[in-house]
């Protein structure tokens, strides 16, 4: 079955594939440090006792979790120019995307860790003479993150696999410059299986690594 | 936004309402054909990993592994021009010359197989989530195993993931925008190429928008009546997110 693979194909399109990589890597990056930033100042304003913010919150966290990430893609990719009125790079517009879209997920993940730190836990604190900046800090912060942090880097390597989405719009990511080669070289068993690979030994390694820290540092 | 010529009555012209609503039913009946694999599959294959053999668990993990971890996407493109190269020789001249729909099928297959290990996850965990107590307690009355299974894990694991199953669900209705890589006309591939030919990307995007957000509220609306009849007593209800 395997006796035609080409391992040539592979070794001489290494360097293309490796700018295809690094790319992936980068969008992946910025767009996990961009969503948490939007992903906590959203989680903030949903938990805030202001109703109407929060509602607008809920309101778009629900709409874009509702719409599948390459329709939001197209949306950026074709909203960004026509409201700036400059063309955008792909890989700005496609970043935005990203960042919006991951947001919405981070925000529910985030909101879910502050809520599940039990309310006599700021009641404690309090009684015992905490002020609330104090209870949040020192209380009810370092239970929540603890219960996010492998929640939020599982959702980080979902966001490294998604970044292939990219394709759509026809930025070279690491899965766009396989496909890239395997159309030129008529190539497609070795590039795919091999784009395949490589997630899988990442991701894989990467969760069992969360997994790890998940049962050292939990409560 | 400076200038934009707003031309919603476009929408209602042919071909584009034709290819609007062909786009529907197509990741309408995408979603649904692989939600009648994903389902039945993961459910397997997530029972195999709360079995008491090792190997049996040993195989469910390396599905749920295996698919968890390559980009969906990534996983389209090798069922597509990959597996119809590496199957036996007549069976890869059915598929590349006789197979109807081929682009269509091989969608379903791959979302199928997908969602399935994210649905192993959720009976996984559903069945873990019963104390261990209660499985005991049935094999010392007397039960088969396959009875255990069958009158109390099931009945009780089903009715606690209902809304994670409903997100799976959902997902697994998204997902199906990416059989648009390999040239299935669904509905976010007709807004693409209503967009292409008219240049009316909002009123495009924005149809699709609404339609994708109509059936995942419909969904959640239905599913929360699901969950409401069939809730276990004594319980606390979680809605469906």
């Amino acid at each position: 079955m395997f006796a035609g693979f080409d391992f040539d194909v592979l070794i001489k399109s290494l360097p293309f594939l490796w700018l295809g990589m690094q790319l992936t890597l980068q969008l992946t990056v910025l767009a996990v440090g961009g969503g948490l930033i939007l992903g906590t100042v959203l989680a903030v304003i949903r938990l805030s006792p202001i109703k109407p913010l929060s509602m607008a919150v809920a309101a778009y966290v629900n709409f874009l979790r509702s719409m599948p990430l390459i329709l939001v893609i197209f949306w950026f990719y074709t909203l960004i120019p026509r409201v700036t009125g400059t063309s955008v790079s792909s890989f700005y517009s496609v970043l935005i995307a990203f960042i919006m879209f991951e947001a919405a997920y981070y925000s529910e993940i985030i909101r879910a860790g502050i809520s599940s730190v039990r309310r006599g836990q700021i009641s404690a604190a309090l009684a015992l003479g905490l002020t609330p900046p104090q209870a949040m800090r020192y209380v009810v912060l370092p239970q929540a993150v603890r219960n996010m942090i492998p929640v939020l880097l599982t959702q980080s390597i979902i966001m490294l696999q998604d970044t292939s989405l990219v394709y759509v719009v026809g930025l070279r990511d690491f899965l766009t410059s396989a496909e890239i080669v395997a159309g030129r070289d008529n190539r497609p068993i070795e590039l795919y299986l091999t784009v395949a690979l490589v997630f899988l030994v990442v991701c894989f390694s990467a969760s069992r690594l969360v997994n790890l820290m998940r049962r050292r540092y939990s409560l | 936004m400076g200038a934009y010529n707003w031309n919603w009555p476009i929408l209602l012209k042919e071909p584009y309402f034709g290819w609007i609503v062909s786009g529907f039913g197509n990741t309408c009946l995408i979603a649904v054909i692989a939600w009648a694999i994903a389902f039945p599959l993961g459910s397997a294959v997530g029972l195999a990993r709360t079995t008491e053999l090792p190997w049996l668990r040993l195989i469910g993990t390396a599905y749920v592994e295996l698919f968890r971890n390559i980009p969906l996407l990534a996983q389209m493109f090798v069922w597509y021009y990959v597996v119809p190269e590496l199957l036996p020789n007549d069976w890869s001249q059915w598929v590349k010359r006789d197979m109807p729909y081929p682009q269509f099928y091989t969608a379903v297959l791959c979302l199928g197989l997908y969602t399935a290990s994210r649905v192993a996850e959720q009976v996984r965990s559903g069945i873990e989530a019963i104390p261990r107590g209660q499985r005991h307690a049935g094999l010392a009355m007397g039960l088969t195993p396959g009875q255990v299974y069958r009158y109390i894990l099931l009945p009780v694991g089903y009715r606690t993931i209902i809304p994670p199953l409903t997100s799976d669900f959902l997902g697994v209705f998204k997902n199906s925008s990416l059989a648009l890589t390999i040239g299935v006309l669904e509905l976010t591939s007709q807004a693409r190429q209503i967009e292409e030919y008219t240049f009316a990307a909002f009123e495009a995007f924005a149809t699709a928008t609404v339609l994708y957000c109509m059936v995942t509220g419909l969904v959640i609306l239905i599913m929360r009546q699901v969950e409401r009849r069939t809730r276990i007593a004594g319980t606390i209800a979680l809605g469906a997110s």
